[in-house]
C-alpha cells in the first residue's frame, strides 16, 4: 500500500467513526439484523476490504472469487433445468416434452421415493409410494419410456438419486446405447453424493464404506468411459434445507467434496482425471447478499485446496462448477404466491453469484408437487433474468462491493474453521457415524424455528401480515393411485418378457465382484441391459455390503 | 397429572425429518415424554413402537404424498389392537381436502407447513385433558 493510500484509509477510519457516532445515537428499527449466521454491520466500507485479494482479480482467473468464465454470461447463460418427474416414465416424459418445447435447455429427474430408495414399483415398501414425488424408474425399461422421443446425445440430464445412483445411472447408460447415443458424447450429472445423505437428505441403502467405494468405482470406470458426464453432484442444497447456516453449507458441502477427493486420490487415481467432473449444487436462500458471498466464497476455497491441499493442476480440477436452486425450505403455505416473489429474488442472487445451470421453484410446492402452470411461471421467472434485466451483462457485477467482498471473506474464514473442527471431530465419515454434522444442523434448524416463533425473523404471511385465507385460491396437481397401478402391470409386462436366466446369471457375477475389489460399474451395467431390476440389483450388492442404520436422536 | 408419552414417527420411504425433529424437540421442552422412531418406519413398526411403548399420542411425519395410504393404516393397526384411545395426529405437505378425509377417518387434526409448534403443544394438551376428564 503507499503511503496516499494508507493517508485516505487514515481519513476514511475518522469519517467513519463519525458516522458510527451519529449512528449509535439514531433510533433503529427493533428487528434482527443478521443472516443465516451472524449480526451484520450497518455499513461497510473500503476499510473492510482494505488488502483485499479479490480486488485485483478477473473473472476466469485462479482463484475464481469473481466466476469460472472469462466472458461471464456473455458467452452462455446458465442452464435453465427445471427438476420435474411425476407418476409413471409415458407421464413425465410427455413433462419433459412440454419443458423442452418452452425454451428449457436441459432435464432433471425427479425419482419417487421408491427409486431413491432402490425399491421397485412392485415391492411392499412402496405400496401408496409410487410415483407420488416423483417418477418411477424400476428398470431399464422404464428408463427407455422417460426417454422416448428425447436424443440424449443432444439433451443434458442431471438425475437426483444417490443411494442407488450408480444403479440408476446404469439404466440410463443402457437407454442411451439402445437409442444409439456414443456413450462418449453423453452430458449430465448424478447427484451420487452419499456423504450428504447421511447428513442431511436420508435417501441411502448401504453403510458408509460400500457406499464411497461404488462412488470411487463410478469415478473411474466414467473417466474412461463417458469423460463429458459429471460423476457427481457434491449438495450443499439439502444440508441447508434441513437447517444449516449458509456457513455450514459451504463447510459441510466442501467438506464432503474433499473427502471424496481424498478417496479418488487414496484409489491410486490421478487427481486430474477425475476432478474436472465433479460438480456442486447449492441451496439459494433469502438473504440476499449471503447467498452471493456464499457463492463467491465456495468456488475460492474448492480452487485453493485443489492446488494446495490435493496437487491439482489441471484448471478444469480447479474451477468449481455448480448448480442451484432457490430454497424450498422458503416457501411458505400460506400466501403462496408470495412464493413466486421469494423464487425471483433467490434467482438473481443465484445469477449474480455465477451459477451455471438454475431450478427455480414453483409457488405451489409446500402443498404438493407442481402444476403445469406453476412451473411455466417459475420458469418465465428465469427467462426474464435472463433477458430482461440485464443482470448477466456484466461479470460478478457485485465484485469490490465492500459488503459482497467483505462477506466473502468472512463466510470463507468460518468455513476454514468449521474444517478444522470437522478434522478434530475425526473427518467427515467418522462426524458421521457419531451424529456431530447431523446434531450440528439440528441445532441450527431449532435456532431458527425459535427466531420465528419469537417473531425475531419476519415470514410474510407466516408470522406476521398474516390474513384469513380462508380456501386455497389455486389449483394443485393430484397424483392418484392409478400411476401406482399402471406401473405394477408395467413391471409385470417386464418381468414376463425377459431372460429369466440371464437375470439370475448377471445377478450372481454382480454379487460375486462385490466380495472383491473389482469395479462394479461394468456388472452393473450388464445387469441393467438383462433388464435386472433396480432392488434386484440393490439387493445382490446388499447380500454383501449390508445396509445403513441411522443414529437416531432429536 | 402424568407427563404425556409422544411418540413422533417417520412413516414410509420420506428422508425428510427436519420438521419431525423440530416437533419432537417443541414436544420435550412442553414437558411431554417423546420417543423418536427414526426414519422410513413401516406403519406396522410404528403400531408396534407406540404400543410397546404405551404412548397417548402417536405424531405421524409425511412429507411424500403417501398419507392417504400410511396414515389409514397406523389408524387400522391401533383399532386392530383395541387401542383407538391413542391419539393419531401429525403433519407434513397434505393438501386440506386429504386433511379434511383422514380426519374423517378417524385422526386427531393434521397440521400444515408454518404452523407454530406451540399450536400443537396446545392441541396436545387439551385433548389429553379432555381424555383423562373422560376416562377419570
Amino acid at each position: 500500500m503507499t503511503t496516499a493510500e494508507m493517508l485516505e484509509l487514515d481519513r476514511l477510519r475518522e469519517e467513519v467513526a463519525q458516522w458510527r457516532a451519529r449512528f449509535d445515537a439514531a433510533t433503529k428499527r427493533n428487528a434482527l439484523f443478521a443472516n443465516s449466521g451472524h449480526v451484520v454491520e450497518p455499513l461497510y466500507t473500503a476499510l473492510d476490504i482494505a488488502g483485499d485479494a479479490a480486488a485485483a482479480e478477473v473473472p476466469g482467473e485462479f482463484p475464481f472469487t469473481r466466476g469460472i468464465h472469462p466472458t461471464g454470461y456473455r458467452g452462455k447463460l446458465w442452464t435453465m433445468r427445471q427438476f420435474a418427474g411425476f407418476g409413471t416414465a409415458p407421464e413425465t416424459n410427455a413433462r419433459y416434452k412440454y419443458l423442452l418445447s418452452q425454451g428449457q435447455t436441459g432435464l432433471s429427474v425427479a425419482f419417487d421415493f421408491p427409486t431413491l430408495m432402490g425399491y421397485d414399483s412392485d415391492h411392499p415398501r412402496s405400496e401408496g409410494e409410487v410415483g407420488k414425488c416423483g417418477v418411477a424408474i424400476s428398470s431399464l425399461a422404464d428408463m427407455e419410456t422417460l426417454f422416448e422421443g428425447i436424443p440424449l446425445d443432444k439433451v443434458s440430464v442431471s438425475m437426483t438419486i444417490n443411494g442407488p445412483a450408480v444403479i440408476l445411472f446404469a439404466f440410463y447408460v443402457a437407454a442411451a446405447e439402445k437409442q444409439g447415443a456414443v456413450a462418449a458424447e453423453l452430458r449430465g450429472t448424478i447427484q451420487n453424493d452419499i456423504l450428504k445423505e447421511y447428513m442431511a437428505q436420508h435417501a441411502w441403502v448401504y453403510p458408509i464404506e460400500p457406499a464411497l467405494r461404488l462412488i470411487v468405482d463410478n469415478f473411474a470406470w466414467s473417466a474412461e468411459h463417458v469423460p463429458l458426464w459429471n460423476t457427481i453432484s457434491i449438495s450443499g442444497y439439502h444440508i441447508r434445507e434441513a437447517g444449516a447456516t449458509a456457513a455450514q453449507e459451504l463447510a459441510f458441502t466442501l467438506a464432503d467434496g474433499f473427502t471424496y477427493v481424498e478417496r479418488g486420490i487414496a484409489r491410486g487415481l490421478d487427481v486430474d482425471d477425475f476432478a474436472p467432473r465433479l460438480s456442486f449444487f447449492w441451496d439459494i436462500h433469502n438473504d440476499f447478499f449471503e447467498e452471493i458471498a456464499k457463492l463467491r466464497a465456495a468456488r475460492r476455497i474448492w480452487a485453493r485446496h485443489m492446488r494446495e491441499r490435493f496437487g491439482a493442476k489441471d484448471t478444469r480440477s480447479l474451477i468449481m462448477r455448480f448448480h442451484s436452486q432457490t430454497a424450498g425450505v422458503t416457501l411458505t403455505a400460506q400466501q403462496p404466491m408470495n412464493n413466486i416473489v421469494r423464487v425471483a429474488y433467490q434467482a438473481m442472487a443465484a445469477v449474480l453469484g455465477g451459477t451455471q445451470s438454475l431450478h427455480t421453484n414453483s409457488m405451489d410446492e409446500t402443498l404438493a408437487l407442481p402444476t403445469e402452470q406453476a412451473v411455466e411461471v417459475a420458469l418465465r421467472t428465469q427467462q426474464v433474468l435472463a433477458y430482461e434485466t440485464g443482470v448477466p451483462n456484466v461479470a460478478d457485477p457485485l465484485g469490490g462491493s465492500y459488503y459482497v467482498e467483505a462477506l466473502t471473506d468472512k463466510l470463507e474464514s468460518e468455513a476454514e474453521a468449521l474444517f478444522t473442527k470437522i478434522e478434530e471431530v475425526g473427518g467427515v465419515v467418522r462426524g458421521l457415524e457419531t451424529g456431530w454434522l447431523q446434531r450440528q444442523i439440528s441445532e441450527s434448524s431449532s435456532r431458527q424455528q425459535w427466531e420465528v416463533e419469537q417473531r425475531r425473523r419476519t415470514i410474510v404471511g407466516v408470522n406476521d401480515f398474516v390474513t384469513d385465507e380462508g380456501e386455497l385460491t389455486i389449483p394443485l396437481l393430484k397424483v392418484g393411485a392409478e400411476a401406482e397401478r399402471e406401473q405394477r402391470s408395467r413391471m409385470a409386462a417386464m418381468r414376463a418378457s425377459r431372460d429369466d436366466a440371464l437375470v439370475k446369471l448377471r445377478l450372481a457375477a454382480l454379487r460375486d465382484a462385490a466380495k472383491t475389489d473389482a469395479n462394479l460399474m461394468p456388472l452393473i451395467l450388464d445387469c441393467a441391459r438383462a433388464y435386472c431390476t433396480l432392488y434386484e440389483i440393490r439387493a445382490a450388492m446388499e447380500e454383501v455390503f449390508g445396509a445403513y442404520r441411522e443414529p437416531v436422536f432429536f | 397429572m402424568r407427563p404425556i408419552r409422544v411418540l413422533v414417527a417417520k412413516p414410509g420411504l420420506d428422508g425428510h425429518d427436519r420438521g419431525a425433529k423440530v416437533v419432537a424437540a417443541a414436544l420435550r421442552d412442553a414437558g411431554m415424554e417423546v420417543i423418536y422412531t427414526g426414519l422410513h418406519q413401516t406403519p406396522e413398526m410404528i403400531a408396534t413402537a407406540a404400543i410397546q411403548e404405551d404412548v397417548d399420542v402417536v405424531g405421524l411425519s409425511i412429507l411424500s404424498g403417501a398419507h392417504m395410504t400410511l396414515i389409514p393404516r397406523v389408524l387400522d393397526l391401533l383399532r386392530d389392537d383395541g387401542r383407538e384411545d391413542i391419539l393419531v395426529t401429525g403433519g407434513g405437505i397434505i393438501p386440506r381436502e386429504d386433511m379434511d378425509a383422514l380426519e374423517a377417518r378417524g385422526t386427531g387434526r393434521l397440521f400444515g407447513p408454518g404452523t407454530p409448534t406451540s399450536e400443537l403443544v396446545e392441541y396436545i394438551h387439551n385433548w389429553f385433558e379432555a381424555r383423562e376428564a373422560q376416562t377419570a
